[in-house]
């Protein structure tokens, strides 16, 4: 365990290193990463402003205080891996890495983490200054904001585990491009970063609880804004727990799988 | 008896590599029905390899020696075969055989490409669990026999194609693998970094009794370092022994440079003559006929200077491989 700490330690490092050398580049991506949900925040906020002061019992404040939540919420959830994994594959960087005595998805972990790290207080900043502008309403309570903090963490596994089974695709293909996009548009849909989960019709809205697209950005924040109450945050954590379960399961078949097709063609 | 630390048998890998006429029909057909053909890449090539051996694995381009490296390094599954290296079974890559092998693949990176090297190795610590002690003690000594002083602490991106190199191969060892596969690793290098990386190795070799197992396209890279050789070709295997005896069995001819005032016209009673510059005469014998035209030499001119050498490697190579091929041929003649 100690030594699976070292190394988390020594990849975060690196991280750190590397992405220091791209200053630029990681302001770039900040402010892509804020642009979206200010985008729907003033197309919503403006519906709202027309249909009389709320759509689906949303008011302005509510969907600037839903958007902001959500640049958060999709910052700290957020992989790349599925934009990656190709290259490795293709690239042959994927044979340095299963030369090594640790599984590759240690050192990604290590990577989105530290990654967080550094860009986190700039999103925090942007979305103060964001708040400053659109007036939120918020509906904080004490223990939303405690089971917050949770919610958030197990929504960052079960994304990152999912996308990184997705990512895996690549072993058997190479337009992977196709699989992701079909899979962003239904992440832009189906875990609230087109609208609130709320505003969408109850099809919609089962085929987000079911798959696993509202616990990984949704949840936490209908939770931190009030609209769960203590028995459906419980639900949702389950739910969650269900999906880490589900993802590392068909992330180590997929793994397995995959390996064997890398072995047997190209290594 | 001392059990191999490379041990082969039969070792096979068959590739299916899809086949398609050009033009657009043959597009349009290759939707409905694909079809494939079989490559034999490594075609049921045998060999034991002692621990502490160093051994040159050599064959033109598409020989199948980077398939063979990368089967031996557990990247690929042998299609057939027996294989194991240091008593495990590579594809498998069990965390213990992991942690005694290394692949340098020529430009291949083990480094990160915007940090120092220093960085990379450290990270490389972690990754193999080496206690603090020991990885400073092997870092020093590579740092000292590869010269990689004031290189560590450049990004990589700024380190020249042969410190990069240098920095690749110090990475690959800093866990001190017992078994070490190179796969061309003085390709691009200038002939002074090619000198330095074969030294480095030969002294690796020796000082951790490590087996070695390198493919070059630079014969100075065998010759230096590998007194067996290994030599395969369309993935079969052609030969296997020390490199003298591969001089021996597939040189007919020797050459003898004879140092002489001028260049006399009669020469061709000698043997066959490569060249004559300025009293320098190059001439090319039948192997069994060099003693008796060497006292031919030296009896009837004035010679100043006489040596008798074997043609160079690259000349032996070839006529492997080119004997392989016309064999090849009569064996398909009716």
């Amino acid at each position: 365990m100690m030594g699976l700490a070292g190394l988390y330690a020594a990849q975060f490092r690196t991280s750190l290193a590397t992405m220091f050398q791209y200053r630029a580049a990681l302001v770039i991506w900040l402010i892509s990463q804020v642009l979206d949900p200010v985008i729907y925040l003033i197309v919503w906020s403006t519906v709202a402003v027309a249909g009389g002061g709320s759509v689906g019992g949303y008011t302005s404040g509510d969907f600037a205080a839903y958007f902001l939540l959500l640049t958060v919420v999709n910052h700290l959830t957020y992989t790349w891996i599925m934009w990656e994994y190709e290259y490795r594959v293709r690239g042959g960087t994927l044979s340095a890495a299963l030369l090594r005595p640790v599984h590759p998805i240690h050192a990604d972990i290590a990577d989105n983490l530290s990654s967080k790290v550094v860009s986190t207080p700039g999103i925090l900043l942007a979305t103060l200054i964001l708040g400053v502008i659109f007036r939120p309403t918020f509906h904080f309570a004490g223990w939303t904001v405690a089971a917050f903090v949770p919610a958030v963490a197990l929504a960052f596994f079960v994304r990152f585990f999912v996308e990184w089974t997705l990512a895996l695709a690549s072993f058997w293909t190479t337009r992977v491009n196709a699989i992701n996009q079909m899979y962003f548009v239904a992440t832009l849909f189906l875990s609230g970063q087109l609208a609130p989960l709320s505003l969408l019709p109850p099809a919609v809205r089962t085929v987000a609880a079911i798959l696993p697209f509202r616990w990984m950005v949704s949840f936490p924040i209908e939770l931190l804004q009030g609209n769960l109450t203590p028995r459906q945050t419980l639900t949702g954590f389950a739910a969650q727990a269900v999906w880490i379960g589900l993802g590392l399961l068909f992330l180590r078949l997929a793994w397995r799988a995959g390996v064997r097709v890398y072995s047997a063609v190209s290594g | 008896m001392i059990q191999p630390a490379i041990h082969t048998d039969g070792l096979t890998k068959v590739y299916s590599v899809s086949q398609r006429e050009s033009g657009m029909a043959a597009a349009l057909a290759s939707l409905v029905r694909r079809r494939t053909e079989e490559v034999r890449a490594v075609d049921g090539i045998s060999f034991d390899l002692a621990p502490g051996e160093i051994v040159g694995f050599l064959g033109p381009n598409g020989a199948g020696k980077t398939t063979t490296l990368k089967m031996l390094s557990g990247l690929l599954h042998p299609t057939q075969g027996a294989l194991t290296v240091l008593g495990h079974v590579p594809w498998k890559r069990e965390k213990t055989f992991l942690r005694q092998i290394t692949l340098v693949m020529g430009q291949r990176n083990q480094l990160v490409w915007d940090i120092p090297a220093a960085d990379s190795f450290e990270l490389n610590r972690a990754i193999y669990r080496l206690p603090r002690a020991d990885y400073q003690r092997t870092l020093h000594e590579l740092t000292e026999l590869l010269e990689l002083g004031p290189l560590l602490k450049k990004p990589v991106r700024n380190l020249s194609l042969g410190e990069r190199m240098k920095c690749e191969v110090a990475a690959a060892l800093l866990h001190r693998p017992q078994v070490v596969f190179l796969d061309e690793p003085t390709i691009g290098l200038d002939v002074t970094m090619q000198r330095r990386i074969r030294a480095f190795l030969a002294q690796y070799n020796q000082r951790f009794g490590a087996t070695l197992l390198l493919t070059s396209h630079y014969m100075n890279d065998v010759e230096a370092l590998c007194r067996r050789v290994i030599v395969i070709h369309e993935g079969k295997l052609l030969f296997d022994g020390d490199l003298a005896s591969l001089v021996r069995r597939f040189t007919s001819h020797k050459t003898i440079i004879v140092q002489l005032e001028t260049c006399p016209d009669d020469l061709q009673a000698y043997g066959e003559v490569v060249s004559c510059e300025d009293g320098l005469v190059t001439l090319r014998v039948a192997k069994g006929e060099t003693p008796r035209v060497t006292a031919r030499l030296l009896a009837d001119l004035p010679v100043i200077d006489l040596t008798v050498e074997d043609p160079p490697i690259e000349e032996v190579i070839e006529r492997v491989f080119a004997q392989h091929a016309a064999e090849a041929q009569a064996g398909e003649a009716p």
